[in-house]
C-alpha cells in the first residue's frame, strides 16, 4: 500500500520536475551573478535597514524616471519608518487633487494615504523625456522579471564597455545582463551618489543590493507573513497527516 | 415505488421526519456510507475526491476574488494588485486560486492517467469516462479564461494567440473569433465576457461532476485489478474505509498545495504576467500556462495552421472514443504486458510534449514534438486497437478478495459487510 503511495507522489514529483521553469521559457541564456539577499531561502525576511536605504536610492535616483504607482507612502511603515517619518516623506511631494467646491483642481502636499507620485503624468510624457523609451513602473518589477531581485542587482551592476565587435546604437548603453544587451537606461548608480545616514558606504554594489531589497519588498510586501503562515500550516498538516494515517491503519486493520 | 412517506431507518426523530418526506439521509447513507466499494483501491483512487475538494476550493476563493476584482482593461491589473496588497488575506485568496488551478490540473491529470492505466473507461463505464472528458474540456476553458483576467502581458497575448486559432476553420472561423472577442481585437468586451464565463463555467462543471458521480454510482468503481467485485467479500463500505483513506490523501495533497502557495506562489506562473497588458508590445515568447503546454506543443509541431488546430483539439477529443479504440476485454494494464509498456511510453510522450511546449519553436524541440505527437496519436489509433487483438494478457485473478486478502481466501460473508456505526 505504501509503495503505491510513493509511486503516486513520484508521479506528482515527475510532473513538477518536468515543468519548464519560467526563466527557461524565456529562452535567452543569461547567467546572473551570484548574490545573496536577506530574503533568500524558505525562512528569509527583509533586512529593514537595507530596504530603507533602498528606498532612499529609489527616491533620490530611480524616482526621477520610474513610477511605483501601486505603492502608498503609508506602506513605508512596514519598513520600520515611524508615522511622522512617513508623513514627512509624503509631504515633500505635491499631489494634484480635486475638483474642489469651485470645480477647480488644486495641488496639495502629499499624505501617507497617497500613492507614490509618478515622475511623469502619462506614458507619452515619459517616452518624450527618455529618448522614446518607457521607464517601466517598478511596483512589481521583481515579480515581472525572470530572476527577480537578483536580476535587478545584476542589471544595476552589469554596465560595461561593449565587447570588441559589438556596436551599441545611438543613445543606448551596453549591459551584459539585459536581454539583447542594449538598454536605454544610462548607468543609474555611481559610487557615492547617495549619502546613507547609517554610514553604509555607497558603493554601486551596496546601492544595487539595497534597491533590489526595497523593490522585492514593494513587489511582495506579504512575503514574511506568507512564509510565517506557511511554516505553521505545513507543520500542522504534517502532524495531521500522521494522525490521519494512524486512523486509516486502525480502521483498515481488520480489512486485510 | 408507491406514493407516500418513505420508510426511513433514521433514529433521530427530526432526521426521520425529514427523511420520510425527502430521503436525502437515506440516499447519503446508501451512496457514501454503506456504498459497496472494491476493497483493493490503491492511492490513485484518492484523486477523484481530491479533484472534488479542489473544485470547491476554486469556487470558494473565486467568489471572494470576484468581490474585489474589476473586469475592465484599465483597472483589472491594478485591482488584482489591490487584492494582493490591501484586501485582508487577499494575497492568500489569490495565490490559493492561482495555484489551485495548477493543483487542479495535476490532480485531474493523475486521475485521468489512473483511468487509462487501469482501463476505467471500458464497458460498462464508457459514459462515466466521457463525462470526465467533458469536465476536463470545461476545466480547460475555465482555466484559459481565468488566466486572461489579471490582464497581464501573457493574459493578453495568450488570449490573442488561442482565440486566433479558431480563425483557422474555413467559413465560420473569422465569425467565431469575432464572437469570442466581442469586436475586432482582444479588448474590453473580451475581458468582460471571459469574466462572465469564468464565473459561469465552474457551476456547469459542478453539474457535470454530479452526473459523473451518478454514473459512477450506477456502475460502481473500477479497481487496480480491473475485475468486477463478485460479492460482499470483494467490497468494503465506503465509510469508514475509504473516507479514512481519502482523508489521509487529502492531507498530503494539502501539504503539496501549501508548499506551492506559501513558498513558491509564482513558480508556475510567468513573470511577464506581472507586466500590464500592452497590445503594442509582443512578448519574446508567448507561452500558455504549463498545463496547456502538451497541446501547445502538438499545435506547433504541425506546419499547417488548420492541421495543427485540428490535431490539438483531436488530442483530447480522441479520449471520447477511447472505450471503442481499446477492444481488449482486460481492463488493468497489470495484466497487459505489451499495452503497459506502450502506455508508459505514451506517458513519456505526454511529458515530453509538456516540456517542448514551454520551449521556443525551434530545433531540436520541433522535431522532438513531432515524434512525440506521432506517438501520442499512434498509441490511441494504431497500437491500442492492434493490441486488443494481438496481445496475450496474463491470467486474471479469480476474484478481488482471493488476490488481495492474506491467506487468499474469501472472508466469511458477514465480515466484510459488517454494519458500520456512523452519524
Amino acid at each position: 500500500m505504501f509503495r503505491t503511495t510513493l509511486k503516486a507522489f513520484a508521479v506528482i514529483g515527475g510532473l513538477l520536475a518536468a515543468l519548464p521553469s519560467p526563466a527557461g521559457a524565456a529562452g535567452d541564456e543569461i547567467h546572473l551573478p551570484p548574490v545573496r539577499f536577506s530574503f533568500d531561502g524558505v525562512f528569509g525576511t527583509y533586512d529593514r535597514a537595507s530596504a530603507q536605504r533602498g528606498f532612499q536610492v529609489y527616491k533620490e535616483v530611480c524616482a526621477a524616471c520610474h513610477a511605483m504607482r501601486l505603492i502608498s507612502y503609508r506602506n513605508l511603515r512596514e519598513l520600520g519608518l515611524t508615522e511622522q517619518q512617513v508623513a514627512a516623506i509624503a509631504s515633500q511631494v505635491q499631489i494634484q487633487d480635486g475638483p474642489n467646491d469651485e470645480g477647480q483642481m488644486f495641488e496639495r502636499p502629499g499624505r501617507p494615504s497617497d500613492r507614490f507620485r509618478s515622475p511623469f503624468p502619462n506614458d507619452a510624457a515619459a517616452r518624450a523625456a527618455n529618448n522614446n523609451s518607457l521607464p517601466p513602473d517598478l511596483s512589481v518589477i521583481t515579480k515581472a522579471r525572470a530572476g527577480g531581485a537578483a536580476y535587478i542587482y545584476a542589471l544595476m551592476t552589469g554596465y560595461s564597455e561593449p565587447p570588441a565587435g559589438v556596436t551599441v546604437a545611438e543613445g543606448m548603453n551596453y549591459n551584459q545582463y539585459f536581454p539583447g544587451h542594449q538598454i536605454a537606461m544610462a548607468p543609474p548608480l555611481n559610487p557615492d551618489q547617495v549619502q546613507f545616514a547609517d554610514g553604509t558606504p555607497a558603493t554601486v554594489e551596496n546601492m544595487a543590493r539595497d534597491v533590489a531589497t526595497f523593490l522585492q519588498w514593494a513587489a511582495e510586501p506579504e512575503l514574511e507573513q506568507r512564509r510565517g503562515m506557511g511554516v505553521k500550516i505545513i507543520l500542522f498538516l504534517t502532524v495531521l497527516a500522521g494522525l490521519a494515517y494512524a486512523v486509516k491503519r486502525k480502521i483498515w486493520a481488520d480489512a486485510h | 415505488m408507491a406514493i407516500g412517506l418513505h420508510n426511513s431507518d433514521m433514529k433521530n426523530p427530526v432526521v426521520r421526519w425529514i427523511d420520510q418526506r425527502m430521503p436525502i439521509f437515506t440516499m447519503m447513507q446508501k451512496e457514501y456510507g454503506s456504498f459497496p466499494t472494491p476493497r483493493n483501491f490503491n492511492y490513485f483512487w484518492n484523486f477523484g475526491a481530491l479533484a472534488m475538494v479542489n473544485l470547491m476550493i476554486m469556487i470558494a476563493t473565486g467568489i471572494f476574488l470576484a468581490m474585489h476584482y474589476t473586469p475592465h482593461t484599465t483597472l483589472a491589473f491594478d485591482s488584482v494588485e489591490r487584492i494582493m496588497r490591501d484586501v485582508n488575506f487577499g494575497w492568500l485568496m489569490r495565490y490559493v486560486h492561482a495555484n489551485g488551478a495548477s493543483m487542479f490540473f495535476i490532480v485531474v491529470y493523475i486521475h485521468i492517467w489512473r483511468g487509462m492505466y487501469y482501463g476505467s473507461y471500458k464497458a460498462p463505464r464508457e459514459l462515466l469516462w466521457m463525462l470526465g472528458v467533458v469536465i476536463f474540456l470545461l476545466m480547460m476553458a475555465t482555466a484559459f479564461m481565468g488566466y486572461v483576467l489579471p490582464w497581464g502581458q501573457m493574459s493578453f497575448w495568450g488570449a490573442t494567440v488561442i482565440t486566433n486559432l479558431f480563425s483557422a476553420f474555413p467559413v465560420v472561423g473569422q465569425w467565431i473569433v469575432s464572437l469570442l472577442w466581442g469586436g475586432f481585437s482582444v479588448d474590453n468586451p473580451t475581458l468582460n465576457r471571459f469574466f462572465s464565463l469564468h464565473y459561469l463555467l465552474p457551476f456547469v462543471i459542478v453539474g457535470v461532476v454530479f452526473l459523473h458521480i451518478v454514473a459512477l454510482h450506477i456502475t460502481g468503481s473500477n479497481n487496480p485489478l480491473g475485475i468486477e467485485p463478485k460479492g460482499p467479500q470483494d467490497t468494503l463500505p465506503f465509510h469508514p474505509y475509504y473516507t479514512a483513506k481519502d482523508s489521509f490523501g487529502l492531507v498530503i495533497y494539502f501539504i503539496v498545495f501549501a508548499v506551492l502557495v506559501f513558498f513558491a506562489p509564482n513558480y508556475l506562473g510567468h513573470p511577464d504576467n506581472y507586466i500590464p497588458a500592452n497590445p503594442l508590445v509582443t512578448p519574446a515568447h508567448i507561452v500558455p500556462e504549463w498545463y496547456f503546454l502538451p497541446y501547445y506543443a502538438i499545435l506547433r509541431a504541425v506546419p499547417d495552421k488548420l492541421g495543427g488546430v485540428l490535431l490539438m483539439f483531436g488530442s483530447i477529443l480522441v479520449w471520447f472514443v477511447l472505450p471503442w479504440l481499446d477492444r481488449s476485454p482486460v481492463r488493468s494494464m497489470r495484466f497487459r504486458p505489451l499495452a503497459r509498456i506502450a502506455f508508459l511510453l505514451w506517458t513519456v510522450a505526454f511529458l515530453v510534449l509538456l516540456y517542448c511546449g514551454g520551449k521556443p519553436a525551434e530545433e531540436p524541440f520541433v522535431t522532438i514534438s513531432r515524434i512525440a505527437t506521432a506517438y501520442y496519436f499512434a498509441y490511441f489509433l494504431v497500437i491500442l486497437p492492434l493490441l486488443g487483438r494481438l496481445e496475450r494478457p496474463l491470467p486474471l485473478p479469480e476474484s478481488i478478495s482471493r488476490a488481495v486478502l492474506r491467506g487468499g481466501g474469501p472472508l466469511p460473508a458477514g465480515a466484510a459487510a459488517k454494519p458500520m456505526e456512523k452519524a
